[in-house]
């Protein structure tokens, strides 16, 4: 696919361009060619629907060739990680609700999902993983939890995520993994960097 | 070893240097002093690279006592400098003797003061910065009384004090912004708010963010943003419709609309605006 078919660039202050993907995958796509390419930039940030580079060398080098990359379908490709979780969380019960489903189908839908973490965001290591169908999305909390624990699995939108320290938050919890998700002095400092496949496994 | 005691840390002093850049897409802000130049004039000042790292104090002051004798500068907010109770100079490289007490008084002018010392603060780094980040608690500890900082040798030699001029401190603050990249979620009228008045700075501004009081913007659409990356200086926009500007501590990612970026060159500002001070945008 190349990246022309989806031109919305938009300037971010002096050395920053915002360019939006039709969704997440393509996000990490788009994240993944720079990464091949060397494009020298002080940060890449994927998104759901964007692609932040901030603090770009040349930026008109770059809008210009930004039309002619060749995106790769975003990796299949990563490392895989299994998360051992027990599926307790406190609104899974809800979740299974909003499903139109009884909890145990939802454990064997996470359990059977291969998901990929599009992208990281909200606090360090957190990961945003894809896999699940649009129409298993399901809205925040309406007023989020004051604090949610480490290695608390919830969901929110069509995305997976895992809380790498407390925290509060919105997300609708599904289980808990004892898995650390963020290490400062391990390289990468994240267990789960955009790319990386993951499978939920019942602990 | 060389080190530098903390008899008293003030309300919020931390070890700043400029910051861990390239992790944002692992969800780690960049950090780093607030107020860039003056971080590196503290630098300079005392012979130091401009990578080393200095303290940086918010409004308090801070009081330090060195092991050996140190060169040390205090830059930033303006505020009265004594050592062993006698007065020096702001702004200029002075030596502290060993075991006396550098006192780095309340901000009488700005919010940040920083104090440079020669080999500047050897403190571990984590992912390549000294920085303490106050939103995702990486790097060091806000600093406590009876801490003790490592120090490095120093490199170079004191800077002759002719070199630090005075900052202008212009009230009301003016921001030049770049356009976007949100400005269309924003109806005109809130556009023309946004430079046609004055905002006052909130009391709940820190390091992540400068909170804004003033006229209310209002989207020109509905619906919600999906999270995207945010950069230095990004002026968001959230439901109540007041503006805050992103300082070094903010998140990687955020919900609400960006309506335009603060120029870099005016970011030292934000980090020496008082609560109650006035701020103007202009276009850039």
């Amino acid at each position: 696919m190349w990246l022309t078919v989806l031109m919305d660039i938009r300037r971010v202050g002096r050395d920053s361009v915002l360019v939006a993907v039709p969704d997440a995958a393509t996000a990490l796509a788009v994240f993944e060619e720079c990464r091949r390419r060397g494009t020298d930039v002080a940060d890449v940030v994927p998104a759901a629907e964007t692609v932040l580079f901030d603090g770009v060398r040349d930026l008109e080098a770059l809008v210009h060739d930004l039309p002619s990359w060749d995106l790769r379908p975003a990796s299949r490709t990563g490392e895989l990680v299994e998360v051992p979780t027990t599926y307790d969380g406190g609104d899974l019960d809800d979740v299974a609700a909003l499903w139109e489903t009884t909890t145990d189908e939802v454990v064997a839908t996470h359990t059977g999902t291969e998901f990929v973490v599009a992208f990281c965001g909200f606090a360090p290591g957190f990961p945003y993983c894809t896999g699940l169908p649009d129409r298993l999305a399901v809205p925040r909390l309406d007023s989020p939890r004051a604090k949610v624990p480490a290695g608390a699995v919830g969901l929110a939108g069509p995305f997976t995520g895992i809380y790498p320290s407390t925290s509060p938050g919105g997300w609708r919890l599904i289980g808990r993994t004892d898995l650390r998700l963020w290490e400062p002095d391990r390289d990468p400092p994240a267990t789960l960097v955009p790319g990386t496949r993951v499978r939920f496994v019942v602990a | 070893m060389r080190s530098l005691t903390v008899t008293e840390a003030g309300p919020l002093s931390t070890v700043q240097d400029r910051g861990r850049p390239g992790w944002a897409h692992l969800g780690v802000p960049r950090s780093g002093a607030l107020d860039r130049p003056a971080a590196d004039l503290a630098n300079r000042l005392v012979g130091n690279d401009g990578s080393a790292a200095v303290l940086e104090t918010t409004l308090g002051g801070i009081s330090l006592t060195p092991s050996e004798p140190v060169t040390v500068a205090v830059t930033g907010a303006e505020c009265a400098v004594t050592i062993g109770g006698s007065a020096v100079g702001y702004a200029e490289p002075v030596r502290v003797p060993a075991g006396a007490t550098l006192r780095v008084g309340p901000a009488t002018r700005g919010v940040r003061s920083y104090v440079g010392v020669a080999g500047g603060i050897t403190v571990e780094p984590v992912l390549g910065s000294r920085s303490t980040d106050t939103l995702a608690q990486v790097g060091p500890p806000r600093l406590r009384d009876g801490d003790v900082l490592p120090l490095g040798d120093p490199v170079g030699a004191p800077a002759g004090v002719d070199v630090a001029s005075a900052r202008p401190f212009p009230r009301p603050a003016l921001l030049r912004l770049h356009p976007g990249p949100r400005a269309d979620w924003f109806d005109a009228p809130s556009l023309a708010t946004l430079t046609g008045t004055s905002y006052a700075v909130s009391r709940e501004s820190n390091r992540v963010g400068l909170r804004l009081e003033g006229p209310a913007m209002t989207r020109s659409r509905e619906g919600e943003l999906p999270s995207e990356g945010l950069v230095l200086g990004a002026v968001q926009v959230p439901p109540s419709g007041q503006p805050l500007v992103f300082l070094h501590d903010h998140p990687t990612t955020g919900g609400y609309p960006v309506v335009a970026v603060v120029d870099p060159d005016d970011l030292w500002l934000c980090a020496q605006l008082r609560p109650g001070e006035l701020v103007r945008f202009s276009r850039r």
